[in-house]
C-alpha cells in the first residue's frame, strides 16, 4: 500500500497547496474525516473549519469556510470557497466573515437561520482552535 | 502648402500621442501578464468544479428531484443575456465584437418571439446596447473601482443573477465574454450557465460514495459552479481586454511612428522649398542690376 497520496488544496483564485501528504483532515459537514491513502472514492461538502495535513515536512493547517472535498484511492482534492493557511491572516478573516454571517442570521428567520446560526457555531470554533 | 509652424506643431502633437500609446501598451502589457497568470491560477478550481458538477449531473439529470439550476424552469421563454465588456475603451474591437455577438443572439431570440433581458457588466457594453435594446436592459454592475476582479465580485453578480432566478424573471442564463486566444486574437464566446448545460458523454469514470446526498451536494454545488464559470469569464475578459489593448496600441503606435516620418519628410521638403525660393530672388535680383 503507497504510504502517500497526493493532495490539492485550490480556491477559486490560487492554489494553496499541492504535493504529496500521509493523511489530511478534513472538516465535512457531516463530521470530520481523515483522508488516507486507498481511501474509498467520496465526494462530501464542507463546513467552515481547521484542515490538517500530514505532509512528509510535517504539519499544515489551514482554514476553510466551505467548499467540497473529491477523495479516491489516489489523492484528495479541497476545493474551497476561501482558504488561508492558519495565521493571524485567517484569524482576521474569519472574524470578519463571521460578524457578517451574525448580520445576515439576524435578518432572516426559519431553517435558513438556523443554517447560518450554525456555521457561526462552526467560526466561532474554528477561531478557538486557531 | 501648409506652412512650416503648423507643420512643427502637428509634427510635436503626433510624437505626444505616440508617447501616449506607447506607455498605455507597456502598462497593458504587465496588466496583461498579471491577468494571465490569474486566470491560469483559477483553472484548477474551475476545472475540477466542472469535472464533478458534470459527473454528479449525469447522475441525476433525468429524475424528477434534480435541482431547478440543472434540469431548467421547463419553458425557454425568457432569457437572460449577462453581456461581460470592459470599464475603458481604447482596446482595439473587444467590446464592439462582444456587443455585437449579445446583439445578434438578442435579435435571434426576439424574432422568435422569445422575451429577452440584458444584464450589464462593464459600462462600455452598456454604452452601446442602450442606443437600440435600451428597453431590455435590466440591470448593470458597475466595476470601475475594481482593481484586479476577484471571486467576490463574481460572487455579486451571481447573487444578482439568483436573485432574478428565483424570483422567476428568466428560465435560461447565457453569459457573452471574450475567450483569451492569445494576445492578437481573443473570441466571444456566449455560454450557458443556467440551467446548467451537461456534455452528453460526461459520467462519473468512479463510484463515488456522497456525504451528504447526491441531491443535497449538487444543491450546494450548482451556484458554485455558476459563480465559478462567471469568475472565469471575468478573468479570460480581463486578460482579453489587456491584450486587445495591448494590440491595439501597438499598431496606434506604429500608426504614429509612420505619421511622424510622413510629415518630417514633408517638412524638410517645405523647408528646402522656401529656401530655394528666397535663393531665386536673390539671384534674380542681382541679375537684374
Amino acid at each position: 500500500m503507497a504510504d502517500t497520496m497526493q493532495f490539492d488544496l485550490v480556491s477559486p483564485e490560487r492554489k494553496l497547496a499541492s504535493g504529496a501528504v500521509r493523511a489530511v483532515q478534513i472538516p465535512a459537514t457531516e463530521g470530520d474525516l481523515t483522508a488516507m491513502p486507498d481511501h474509498a472514492p467520496m465526494i462530501t461538502t464542507l463546513r467552515p473549519g481547521l484542515l490538517t495535513s500530514e505532509g512528509p515536512e510535517g504539519e499544515s493547517r489551514f482554514v476553510v469556510t466551505g467548499g467540497f472535498a473529491e477523495i479516491t484511492p489516489a489523492g484528495t482534492t479541497v476545493l474551497a470557497e476561501r482558504a488561508f493557511p492558519a495565521g493571524a491572516e485567517a484569524r482576521a478573516a474569519l472574524e470578519a466573515i463571521l460578524a457578517e454571517t451574525r448580520a445576515k442570521a439576524a435578518t432572516v428567520s426559519g431553517p435558513e437561520k438556523d443554517a447560518l446560526d450554525k456555521t457561526a457555531g462552526d467560526l466561532e470554533r474554528t477561531i478557538a482552535a486557531l | 502648402m501648409p506652412n512650416l509652424k503648423d507643420l512643427k506643431n502637428r509634427i510635436g502633437s503626433v510624437k505626444s500621442t505616440r508617447k501616449i500609446t506607447k506607455a498605455m501598451q507597456m502598462v497593458a502589457a504587465a496588466k496583461l501578464r498579471r491577468a494571465q497568470d490569474a486566470a491560469e491560477a483559477a483553472r484548477p478550481y474551475a476545472d475540477k468544479m466542472a469535472d464533478v458538477v458534470n459527473g454528479l449531473a449525469a447522475s441525476v439529470a433525468g429524475s424528477s428531484t434534480a435541482p431547478k439550476l440543472l434540469a431548467g424552469t421547463g419553458s425557454e421563454q425568457t432569457h437572460l443575456l449577462v453581456v461581460m465588456t470592459a470599464e475603458r475603451g481604447l482596446c482595439g474591437g473587444f467590446n464592439s465584437s462582444i456587443v455585437k455577438v449579445a446583439r445578434y443572439r438578442a435579435e435571434k431570440l426576439l424574432k422568435e418571439g422569445k422575451t429577452v433581458k440584458i444584464l450589464t457588466v462593464g459600462k462600455k457594453g452598456r454604452e452601446q446596447l442602450k442606443r437600440d435594446l435600451g428597453a431590455h436592459l435590466v440591470g448593470h454592475v458597475d466595476l470601475s473601482d475594481v482593481k484586479r476582479v476577484g471571486y467576490e465580485n463574481a460572487a455579486d453578480i451571481s447573487k444578482r443573477v439568483f436573485e432574478m432566478f428565483d424570483a422567476g424573471e428568466f428560465d435560461v442564463a447565457t453569459i457573452f465574454f471574450n475567450r483569451f486566444e492569445s494576445v492578437i486574437s481573443q473570441i466571444p464566446t456566449p455560454q450557458q450557465i443556467i440551467p446548467a448545460e451537461v456534455p452528453a458523454e460526461a459520467g462519473a469514470e468512479m463510484l463515488y460514495d456522497y456525504e451528504p446526498s447526491e441531491e443535497a451536494i449538487l444543491e450546494d454545488l450548482l451556484p458554485r459552479s455558476v459563480t465559478t464559470q462567471i469568475f472565469t469569464a471575468l478573468l479570460e475578459n480581463a486578460a482579453s481586454e489587456q491584450g486587445a489593448r495591448m494590440s491595439a496600441m501597438d499598431n496606434a503606435t506604429r500608426n504614429a511612428g509612420d505619421m511622424i516620418d510622413r510629415l518630417t519628410i514633408q517638412y524638410n521638403r517645405s523647408r528646402q522649398a522656401a529656401i530655394t525660393k528666397e535663393l531665386i530672388e536673390i539671384i534674380s535680383g542681382a541679375e537684374a542690376l
